[in-house]
C-alpha cells in the first residue's frame, strides 16, 4: 500500500550531513597517528599510572596536525576550519577512548576564548598559543556543567576535566572569567570512573589570574564554550560506539560456541543490527549538531541538545552490548571494552545528561510540561 | 542520446496537439504514452525514448506547470513500480506491447500474487501450483495472501511452483495472470483495524497461456528478484519538515491538550520526539548521500526505524488521550483505496502501524539482512538449501 501522506517541503536550506574530502583526509591522519602511538594497549598500560596521557603524542596532534586550532581563524593564531573538522577528529578520540584534553581545551576553552578575543587582547593572546597547541587551557567548572546552567563562582570546583595537565585555568568568578596559570593554582585529583579523562578539585586564591572578561560577557562566552562542547561531544560518542560495534562484530565473527560463530546465531546478530541502525541515527545527529555550529544556524542550541539527547545514549548502549556480547573476555581488565563503557558512562553526564539536554528541547520546541 | 531541450520540445507538442483542457484524461495519458514521454527512459515504442532517467523531471515539470493530468501513480503503484520493471526486464516483445501501455495509463490495475499463507518471510517455500497441460498452458492451484488491488485489478504478477522435486528456489516459474479468470476468486481480507486494504486470492484451475510467462521455466526466483528489488526504490524522494510524520500528531495533541499532560507522558513524548528528529535528520542524511551519488545501506536502516517509532508514538498517543482513548472512530469494514499512515484518528494509527513491521519484510528480517549484509556477520546454517522442495517440512 502507499503512504499518501505528503508534507511541504521545509524552506531553510538543509544542514550538510556528509563528510568532505577534506574532512576524510583529517580523519586518516588522526586516526594513523592514534594507531602508531596510543592503541588500546598503550593506553591500559598508562591509566594507573600517575598520568595517563600518553607522552608525546599532543604536539603531533594539536600543533602538526594542527587539530587545537581548528576551531580558531586563521587570523587569530588558527587554522580556520570549523566545529565540522573538530568533530572528525573527537570521533577519532572517541574511538581509540585516547586520554587527550581535546575537548576541554581545544573545544570548550578554545570557544569560550573565542567569544571574548574581540573585546580582550588577554584572551586573545592566550586563545593564539591554544590554536597552536603550545598551551593547554581548561574551564574551571564541573565535567558534569550542561550549557546555560549556572556557573560555580566560588570557592573550590571539584569535577573539573584534564585540569591535571592544563597550563592555564579558567576561573568563572563573581567578577567576570579569569585566567589562572595552573602553578597558582591547587589541582588535587580525584579518581574518576573514567580513567581516560582525568578530574582533579581545583582552588585559585581570589583575585588570583588575569581578568579576561567582565561578569556580563562571562555567562554568555562560557555558554558559548559549553554548547559547543556538548554539540561536539556527539561526535566523541559517534566514534566510540562505532568502534564497539566493530569490535563486537570481529569478536563474534571468530569466537566459536557450539560449533559456530556466536555471531550467526540471531539473538546476537539483532542485538548487533540494532546498533547500526542506533549509529546510523546517531551519526545524522552528530554531524548535524557540528554543521549546525559551523554555519552559526539559529537552530544550534536545539540540534545540539537533539544530539546529546540520542548520543550519549547510544554510546552507553554500544559500550555495554560490547562487554556483554565479548562475554567474559569483556569483563575482564585486559580487554579495552571497558575503556569504552567508562568513557559512554561518564560522557552520559558530561556536558548535560540526556535528561537535561530533553528540557532544553521541550522549551524550545514548545512542549511544556504540565503544569 | 535525447536532452532536455528536446524533451521540452517534444512535451510542447503533445500539449499542442492535445490540450490538456479540451481532452479526455485517458486520451491524454495515451497520448503521451505513444510521445514517448511516460518514462523516458523506457525504449523507443514502449512508452519512452531511451533518455537518462533523470530527465522524467523535465517532463513532468512541464506537464505539471501546463495543467495535464497524471496517472495517478500512487493508485496504480504495484504495476509501475513492480510489474513494469519485471515486464519489461523479461517480458517478450508481444508481452511487453499488449501490456505496458493500459498499466501506465492505469487502464489496467495490477496486483502482486507471491505471498501465501505458508510462505511469508521464507517466500519461496511457495506452494501455489502451476502445471503445464496437453495444450502447453498452466493450470494454477493454491492460496495468495496479503493481495492489495486484487480487487480492482485486470492483470497480476504471480510466482507459482512448477517443479516440486528440485529446491525451492529453483522450481518456481514466474507468470502473469488474468484476473478475470473464472478459477480466480478474490476475498477481502480484514485487518485489525477494522477496514480490508487486502485480499486473500484463491486459484482453482485458473488457465494461463505460455506466453504469459516471463523468464525461462524454473527461473522464477531470479526473475522475482527484478519485481523485489524495485519495491523499495522511492526512499529518499524529498526533504521532510521538523515534526513531518507521526510526532506531528502527537505534539499537537499535546500542545492543545495541557488537561492530558503528565511528567511520565512529558518523559515519553521527549524521548520519541528526540527519536522522530534524529530519524528525520537520518532520512535527510540518506538523501544527501544518494544525491552526492554516494548511497550507503542506510536505507535498509529507515524502514525499521520508523516502524518502531510510528508504533511506539501512535501508542503514546492512544495513552495520552486518556478517557478518549479508550473509543474508536469506527469499526465498519471498509475498502480503503489509499492508505494514509498519519490518518485518521490516534487508536487507528496505532493498530495500522503495527503493520509497519511486518509488511515488506518483518523488522526481524530486516535485522538479520543488515547483520548479513552490512555488518558481514555469518549466517544461521540453514537445511533447506539443497533439498526437494516436496520434502521441506511445512
Amino acid at each position: 500500500m502507499t503512504d499518501v501522506t505528503e508534507s511541504a517541503e521545509p524552506t531553510e536550506p538543509p544542514l550538510d550531513l556528509l563528510y568532505s574530502e577534506t574532512e576524510e583526509d583529517l580523519r586518516a591522519a588522526v586516526r594513523g597517528l592514534l594507531a602508531d602511538r596510543a592503541g588500546h594497549q598503550v593506553v591500559l598500560g598508562l591509566i594507573e599510572s600517575d598520568s595517563p596521557y600518553v607522552p608525546g603524542l599532543w604536539k603531533p596532534l594539536a600543533a602538526d596536525i594542527g587539530a587545537a586550532g581548528l576551531l580558531v581563524p586563521e587570523k587569530l593564531g588558527g587554522q580556520g576550519a570549523s566545529h565540522r573538522e573538530a568533530a572528525v577528529v573527537l570521533e577519532e578520540l572517541g574511538r581509540a577512548v585516547t586520554p587527550l584534553p581535546y575537548l576541554s581545551s581545544s573545544v570548550v576553552a578554545t570557544e569560550t576564548l573565542l567569544a571574548l578575543a574581540g573585546e580582550s587582547e588577554a584572551a586573545a593572546g592566550l586563545l593564539a598559543e591554544l590554536a597552536g597547541g603550545r598551551t593547554v587551557a581548561v574551564l574551571a567548572v564541573p565535567l558534569s556543567t550542561a550549557p546555560g546552567a549556572e556557573l560555580p563562582l566560588t570557592g573550590p570546583v571539584a569535577g573539573v576535566a584534564d585540569a591535571a595537565i592544563a597550563d592555564v585555568l579558567l576561573v568563572p568568578r563573581a567578577d567576570g572569567l579569569y585566567a589562572v596559570p595552573a602553578a597558582e593554582a591547587t589541582v588535587e585529583p580525584q579518581t574518576p570512573l573514567d580513567l581516560t579523562r582525568p578530574l582533579a578539585r581545583v582552588a585559585t586564591g581570589e583575585g588570583s589570574g588575569t581578568r579576561l572578561a567582565g561578569p556580563e560577557a562571562t555567562g554568555p562566552a562560557v555558554r558559548r564554550g559549553l554548547l559547543a562542547g556538548a554539540g561536539l561531544l556527539a561526535s566523541e560518542q559517534l566514534g566510540l560506539a562505532e568502534w564497539c560495534l566493530e569490535e563486537t562484530v570481529r569478536y563474534t565473527r571468530e569466537r566459536h560456541q557450539f560449533n559456530r560463530p556466536v555471531g550467526s546465531f540471531q539473538a546476537l546478530k539483532h542485538r548487533m543490527a540494532q546498533l547500526w541502525l542506533d549509529l546510523v541515527g546517531a551519526r545524522a545527529a552528530a554531524r548535524a549538531a557540528a554543521d549546525s555550529l559551523a554555519t552559526g544556524s539559529a537552530d544550534a542550541p536545539l540540534i545540539v541538545a537533539v544530539a546529546q539527547a540520542y548520543c550519549s545514549k547510544v554510546a552507553v548502549r554500544a559500550a555495554e552490548e560490547c562487554v556483554q556480547l565479548h562475554g567474559g573476555i569483556g569483563m575482564t581488565w585486559e580487554h579495552p571494552a571497558h575503556l569504552a563503557l567508562k568513557r559512554a558512562k561518564s560522557d552520559q553526564i558530561a556536558l548535560g545528561s540526556a535528561g537535561r539536554h530533553q528540557d532544553v528541547i521541550a522549551a524550545l520546541v514548545g512542549l511544556e510540561p504540565p503544569v | 542520446m535525447i536532452g532536455a531541450e528536446e524533451l521540452r520540445a517534444l512535451t510542447g507538442k503533445l500539449l499542442d496537439a492535445y490540450p490538456p483542457a479540451t481532452t479526455d484524461r485517458t486520451d491524454f495519458l495515451r497520448a503521451r504514452f505513444d510521445a514517448g514521454l511516460a518514462w523516458v527512459h523506457y525504449p523507443v515504442g514502449l512508452g519512452g525514448l531511451d533518455a537518462p532517467r533523470a530527465l522524467q523531471a523535465v517532463v513532468d515539470a512541464e506537464l505539471a506547470a501546463a495543467g495535464a493530468p497524471d496517472n495517478d501513480p500512487r493508485k496504480i503503484g504495484i504495476g509501475l513500480g513492480m510489474a513494469a520493471p519485471t515486464v519489461l526486464a523479461h517480458g517478450s516483445d508481444e508481452v511487453k506491447r499488449r501490456f505496458l501501455r493500459p498499466l501506465w495509463v492505469g487502464e489496467e490495475v495490477w496486483c502482486q500474487l507471491f505471498s501465501e499463507p505458508g510462505a511469508g518471510s521464507d517466500l519461496a517455500a511457495l506452494a501455489t501450483r502451476a502445471v503445464r497441460d496437453d495444450a502447453g498452458d498452466w493450470i494454477v492451484d493454491g492460496q495468495k495472501v496479503w493481495t492489495s488491488s486484487a480487487h480492482t485489478a485486470r492483470w497480476a504478477i504471480l510466482i507459482a511452483r512448477t517443479d516440486p522435486d528440485a529446491p525451492k528456489h529453483r522450481g518456481i516459474t514466474y507468470f502473469v495472470c488474468d484476473m478475470t479468470d473464472p478459477g480466480v476468486e478474490v476475498r477481502p481480507l480484514r485487518q485489525i483495524t477494522g477496514e480490508a486494504e487486502f485480499n486473500e486470492v484463491f486459484l482453482t484451475g485458473v488457465r494461463i497461456p505460455d506466453a504469459h510467462r516471463l523468464g525461462d521455466v524454473g527461473d522464477g526466483w531470479r526473475v522475482a528478484q527484478t519485481t523485489l528489488m524495485n519495491e523499495r526504490v522511492s526512499i529518499g524522494g524529498s526533504r521532510i519538515p521538523r515534526e513531518g510524520g507521526m510526532i506531528g500528531k502527537a505534539a499537537a495533541t499535546w500542545r492543545e491538550r495541557p488537561e492530558l499532560r503528565t511528567h511520565d507522558l512529558h518523559r515519553r513524548l521527549l524521548d520519541h520526539w528526540v527519536d522522530a528528529e534524529v530519524a528525520r535528520l537520518a532520512g535527510e542524511r540518506l538523501r544527501q548521500q544518494l544525491v552526492a551519488g554516494r548511497p550507503g545501506p542506510e536505507g535498509s536502516a529507515m524502514k525499521l526505524a520508523f516502524a518502531r517509532l510510528n508504533q511506539a508514538i501512535s501508542g503514546l498517543e492512544v495513552e495520552l488521550l486518556g478517557e478518549e482513548g479508550l473509543l474508536y472512530g469506527e469499526w465498519e469494514m471498509r475498502r480503503p483505496e489509499l492508505v494514509d499512515f498519519t490518518g485518521r484518528d490516534a487508536g487507528y494509527r496505532y493498530l495500522r502501524s503495527k503493520g509497519n513491521s511486518i509488511e515488506g519484510g518483518t523488522s526481524e528480517v530486516l535485522l538479520n539482512i543488515v547483520a548479513e549484509r552490512v555488518l558481514g556477520l555469518p549466517p544461521e546454517p540453514r537445511n533447506d538449501k539443497d533439498v526437494a522442495w516436496k520434502d521441506l517440512a511445512r
